[in-house]
């Protein structure tokens, strides 16, 4: 048996099959209200989410190999723990990813042009959160993000807009993180200060199996929700293919974090289909046995299986697939257009205040700039030796 | 770890001058200065709030948050958990929530665990978001030696700090310099470093609570001269006063500028006073390869190079781990090192 197949003793919960049936089971059936009170125009949405996300992904991934992008990283496969988890968040909710949560990021509202900005080398950031449904922007550092979730969160308690008891008031933070950041100091400090403050905070771990090349067995040999009753955190393990699940126990446990419960954890156990990004090879280090097995655990192809069990017909279907074109087109199209960035923006917001070196180098440039002529690009004119 | 236990920072009350004509003066040690301006901060300012280890209900292994806990509370005083990274990460989401979180290290060797958070995290957070967030915290680090403490207790990691941008790096040498310093450092909406001298923390000083006297990023000459110019900053300054005094008694006129801001540099004062002396030793306790010394010796150079009368002189600490506590006094420059550097600079 592999380490992805053991249960360890440890329950994950599913609420829809591989085959897109509700599964009855004594773990799930608290969480069942959570899904009966789904509408069918929020399934859809979700759906959407996930769909227009794998669009997204597959446009980016050609854009990368294209060369127009500087790197590419994939969500395949991924989208039904990220949509699960964003529907189940609330507009002042805030959310702190690493960089894979493109389902999310969608779901929120960020543009995905503004992602492959990120990716295509204008800018380290993107966005600005209060602008993106409380977003935040992609952190590379792995592991860094938890520590400034959980102080938002902090901050949260200290300003009384949770655990009021009004839905309105009350905010919770949600933050990502993978299977490999797990064995950075970051989260382990994140989750000790969580549980000390008692944040109203939901740490969201996608284990996808692999950190890179290394698997989970190499940073873990106890499935890693175990960790976290380690720090006092209750921890749930779902199936991360399933949307459902996704959703019900983030629902509950995002409940329980603003009502003044504390933290709380969730594993969703998924697999990152694709490579881990554009300059990887997974072929290298995986089989396609396994990679097959999760293939067959597609959480859109399930999601699709359950619409159709009620109801939904075909022509939503092909209206998403035409909307994903659509979407395919739009980006490729703004990407390519996106302007170069002025090169003095790069002095512009090291520091918030005035600062003497950044206005002197920044006269300097443009000085130096100013001396090729006023038809030279200045970004590449000292290597191509076009002095005007 | 090291407690110290008995130090007079918040035993020794500030005596006022009893000077009608002067009561904005009060007297009292750096460290204790330190406390004030902090008070003063977090009356100032309901958002700003304090947190570290063992800095509430202790008061901080050096007493310099001691009573503050009383007066605002355990939310605005938060002892935190044992955990650099973790107190730099979340004053980062405290900061992101509009707060303007003081965070202390305990001692400087201590602060390479919160590295990460400070230097990709906390520095270039504004500029990751394009100038849409900004990012008020101020590190508090006592740092430096003489205080005879085991190893990583009397280190000086400032260059670390003043290579990153994004970060602004501050050291006071005197009480009145820590009361407004600290305060200006927590108004600044940039990061600010705040190394304290901790070898001064306990001798005291007049503190003028009614003037800073200088914008918390300026140089500025503290004793005036004609032949040479003796730079410094935070404990080391002292140093060099006593250097001058010693410099004076043999008939020689040393310039002491205190460097206050170790980024940005405030270099207008410096480059004055080496046009009018010619020579310049730059001392501290750091070592001196890739230090801020050596950043201010080049730049010197390249700006006031026809004023020199000789090669500006670095008296450091050695390029070594701080050394055993029985072997400091060595380490760390003292007055005749500091002579000795300028008895080279005049033979030129």
């Amino acid at each position: 048996m592999s380490y992805i197949d053991a249960d360890h003793g440890v329950t994950t919960i599913q609420l829809l099959d591989p085959a897109g049936r509700l599964v009855e089971s004594e773990a799930g059936s608290e969480l069942r209200p959570y899904v009966d009170a789904l509408g069918d125009d929020q399934l859809r949405a979700m759906h959407r989410d996930m769909v227009l996300t794998r669009r997204f992904d597959r446009e980016a991934a050609a854009l990368a190999r294209q060369g127009q992008l500087a790197l590419w990283v994939p969500s395949h496969g991924q989208e039904g723990a990220q949509v699960g988890v964003a529907h189940a968040s609330r507009p002042h909710d805030h959310l702190f990813p690493s960089y894979r949560e493109h389902a999310v990021a969608l779901a929120k509202g960020v543009d995905p042009v503004d992602i492959l900005r990120l990716l295509r080398g204008h800018t380290h950031g993107g966005w600005n959160p209060a602008d993106r449904g409380n977003f935040h922007v992609y952190t590379l550092v792995i592991g860094s993000q938890t520590l400034h979730a959980t102080g938002y969160a902090m901050g949260l308690t200290l300003d009384g807009k949770t655990a009021t008891g009004d839905p309105e008031v009350d905010q919770a933070v949600v933050t990502f993180f993978g299977d490999g950041a797990t064995s950075q100091g970051d989260v382990s400090e994140a989750l000790v200060f969580a549980a000390s403050f008692q944040t109203p905070e939901l740490f969201f771990l996608q284990n996808n199996q692999w950190a890179i090349s290394v698997p989970v067995a190499t940073q873990s040999r106890t499935p890693l929700v175990n960790r976290a009753i380690g720090f006092g955190v209750p921890g749930t393990r779902i199936d991360g293919n399933d949307v459902l699940a996704s959703y019900a126990v983030s629902r509950r446990d995002l409940d329980a974090a603003r009502s003044g419960a504390g933290p709380r954890f969730i594993e969703a156990m998924t697999y990152r289909i694709g490579a881990h990004t554009s300059s990887d090879d997974p072929t290298k280090y995986r089989t396609d046995d396994e990679l097959q097995s999760w293939i067959a655990r597609d959480p859109i192809e399930r999601f699709e299986a359950f619409l159709r069990s009620r109801g939904e017909g075909d022509a939503f279907f092909a209206g998403l697939d035409a909307e994903g074109d659509d979407l395919g087109a739009d980006i490729r199209r703004r990407t390519l257009e996106l302007a170069k960035p002025e090169p003095r923006s790069m002095f512009d917001h090291v520091y918030s205040e005035p600062h003497p070196v950044m206005r002197e180098q920044r006269e300097w440039l443009a000085s130096y700039e100013s001396s090729f002529g006023q038809d030279a690009d200045p970004t590449t004119a000292a290597t191509d030796g076009g002095r005007a | 770890m090291t407690d110290t236990a008995t130090n007079p920072i918040t035993s020794g009350d500030a005596t006022s001058t009893g000077d009608a004509t002067r009561s904005s003066l009060e007297t009292m040690p750096l460290g204790r200065a330190i406390n004030a301006g902090l008070r003063k901060a977090m009356a100032d300012d309901p958002r700003v709030l304090l947190m570290g280890e063992d800095i509430g209900t202790l008061g901080g292994v050096f007493r310099v948050t001691e009573g503050l806990q009383a007066e605002f509370g355990a939310n605005r005083v938060i002892d935190t958990p044992l955990a650099e990274s973790g107190i730099v990460g979340t004053a980062i989401g405290l900061a992101m929530g509009g707060f303007r979180p003081v965070v202390e290290i305990q001692f400087d060797g201590f602060i390479y665990p919160g590295f990460d958070q400070i230097t990709s995290q906390l520095a270039k957070m504004t500029a990751r978001h394009e100038g849409s967030l900004q990012m008020p915290v101020v590190i508090r680090v006592p740092y430096g030696g003489h205080i005879g403490a085991v190893e990583h207790h009397q280190e000086s990691p400032e260059a670390y700090f003043a290579h990153t941008a994004g970060l602004r790096v501050v050291s006071p040498s005197t009480p009145h310099d820590a009361y407004w310093m600290i305060q200006e450092a927590i108004r600044s909406n940039d990061p600010v470093m705040f190394f304290e001298p901790k070898s001064r923390y306990w001798p005291k000083g007049e503190v003028d609570l009614a003037d800073p006297h200088a914008p918390l990023h300026a140089s500025r000459v503290v004793r005036t001269g004609t032949e040479v110019t003796l730079l410094g900053h935070g404990a080391m300054v002292s140093t060099l006063l006593q250097a001058a005094e010693i410099a004076a008694g043999e008939g020689i006129s040393a310039e002491v500028v205190d460097l206050r801001s170790l980024s940005p540099v405030d270099y207008g004062p410096i480059l004055e006073s080496v046009r009018k002396t010619g020579r310049l030793v730059v001392a501290q306790e750091a070592p001196g390869f890739v230090s801020v010394g050596s950043e201010i010796a080049a730049t010197v150079a390249e700006k006031a190079f026809y004023s020199l009368e000789a090669p500006v002189l670095r008296v450091s600490g050695f390029d070594t781990p701080f050394p055993p506590a029985k072997l400091e006094t060595l380490y760390l420059p003292d007055a005749d090192r500091v002579l000795e550097a300028v008895d080279r600079a005049l033979a030129y």
